[in-house]
């Protein structure tokens, strides 16, 4: 299975690249997003004003992390990713809007985000769901905060990792999903398993 | 006594948290061993990773540290009965800023948070009396993920087992990687809505392996982890064969004209531990090895 290793910013050309299965490590800096978070930069951005940091060639991540506050330095405890699902609504818009080309999450996305990555160039990856000290140990160190207002796990991390991962390819830049094609092969299984759990 | 009982429930709070009991990890290690999928495989590992992580700088396994439910099984004759209550809020407090634990209790009508995981109903306490004079106690925070995906079905008495095999079949397709797989599923079958639910969520302490007593049912449970795990869906989702590591089920009498059916998932990161505190203020713990 090939593995990479991305720096940010990453470019349309990487993207195009990589295929679901792959393994990919992210070098430089993401920014945390969920819910709060997204709708934000989407009603900033249809009032024309610009948002706190460069998303340009850059990389989301879903993730509400516990943090520590040590003589004013934040230090990341843990920060796992949560459910991408929450943030099918906002995706596609941010990822046209931003040219925001990495999104990291548990559990996969929709037909809507997996268009939006296939038509402007982006991926999204998987980081295994609940690896919380395994994400924090690659966080060499936040380099700012916003939106605090959102509260701590709905703010804006801009995080400096060294390579981040192992993270899965999960829906690529061709319009392939692999959770959808893992949920199909399940469906086609679930005949066979009736059979033998004396269902039909 | 009700410090005592407030120092152990803490000390619960952050071991449960923090490091995951043997059965567990036994069960994770063997299925990474195990599991024939490279993309599966690699899920596991980064799962066995994170543990050595959490146990060796003392951090919680994941960021979710959950809602805060306690089981007590209170001997009657147990000296401070009156306290228990207290002594567990004060220990979720305390944990809260000494682990620290996520704050994770929210009023559903204001969206505000509590920020010390107590609220209310909440820490939750399961009681029960029991014969004796000491207290057993297990404090189960159970993490968000997995509990979006626990569901309780009214199935007609003549849909019965056949009609609960296939319901689990097509939810645990359904919910694919949300609830964090491989996990372990809690089954609960009969009573009504709310007791098929409380016993699917309590048949979760089980140790992993742990078989029922009644040969028929540990039958079921096992054709029931071998079903699940052929459906393909596999660690975190992404494909394999480790969809679950376990299956208890556990029953109650039903009424005649209902089969209520209640399915508790809970994820890999299946956080649970347990002591025993005495009268004469002797503590032993049971999911792990401390000394106190």
């Amino acid at each position: 299975m090939p593995v990479y290793e991305l720096k940010t910013p990453i470019s349309v050309e990487e993207i195009r690249k990589l295929k679901v299965n792959d393994i990919v490590y992210i070098t430089g800096i993401m920014v945390t997003a969920r819910d709060a978070a997204h709708r934000r930069m989407l009603e900033l951005h249809s009032k024309g004003e610009s948002l706190p940091v460069d998303l340009n060639g850059g990389v989301i991540y879903h993730c509400g992390p516990i943090v520590s506050k040590v003589d004013d330095h934040w230090k990341i405890v843990a920060a796992g990713p949560t459910t991408s699902t929450r943030m099918e609504i906002y995706e596609a818009d941010v990822i046209k809007k931003f040219n925001v080309r990495v999104i990291i999450g548990k559990g996969g996305m929709g037909p809507k985000t997996t268009e939006a990555m296939k038509k402007f160039g982006a991926v999204y990856t998987a980081f295994t769901g609940g690896a919380a000290v395994l994400a924090a140990k690659a966080i060499k160190k936040v380099v700012e905060v916003h939106w605090l207002d959102l509260g701590i796990p709905e703010a804006l991390w801009v995080l400096e990792v060294e390579k981040f991962g192992p993270l899965t390819v999960a829906i690529d830049s061709h319009g392939n999903n692999l959770y959808a094609s893992v949920k199909e092969e399940a469906s086609k299984n679930a005949i066979n398993i009736y059979r033998k759990l004396g269902l039909e | 006594m009700k410090d005592l009982i407030e120092n152990v429930a803490t000390k619960l709070l952050e071991l449960a948290v923090i490091y995951l009991p043997e059965d567990v990890k036994e069960a994770l290690r063997k299925a990474a061993e195990d599991e024939p999928s490279e993309v599966g495989r690699t899920q596991l590992k980064a799962i066995l990773e994170n543990i050595r992580l959490a146990e060796k700088t003392k951090t919680p396994i994941c960021q979710d540290t959950g809602t805060i439910i306690f089981y007590v099984e209170a001997g009657s004759e147990f000296k401070g009965l009156k306290h228990i209550r207290e002594a567990l809020v004060n220990a979720t407090k305390k944990a809260t800023q000494t682990v620290p634990l996520r704050p994770n209790a929210v009023n559903p009508f204001t969206g505000k948070n509590s920020g010390d995981n107590t609220g209310k109903y909440i820490p939750y306490i399961h009681w029960e009396i029991v014969e004796g004079d000491s207290l057993k106690l297990t404090a189960f925070p159970k993490g968000g993920g997995s509990e979006n995906t626990c569901f309780c079905k009214m199935l007609s008495p003549g849909e019965g087992l056949n009609g609960l095999k296939k319901l689990l079949i097509d939810h645990i397709i359904a919910v694919g990687g949300m609830p964090c797989p491989p996990i372990i599923i809690g089954i609960g079958i009969g009573g009504g809505s709310d007791i098929a639910m409380k016993i699917a969520k309590k048949a979760l302490l089980k140790p992993i392996g742990e078989r029922n007593p009644d040969k028929e049912i540990a039958k079921l449970e096992l054709e029931l982890l071998e079903a699940v795990n052929m459906t393909g869906i596999g660690p975190m989702g992404l494909g394999g064969k480790y969809t679950a590591l376990d299956v208890h089920i556990d029953y109650a009498h039903r009424h005649p004209a209902s089969f209520p059916v209640a399915i508790a998932t809970q994820c890999w990161a299946a956080r649970r531990a347990t002591a025993v505190i005495h009268s004469d203020g002797s503590v032993e713990f049971i999911t792990h090895k401390v000394e106190w």
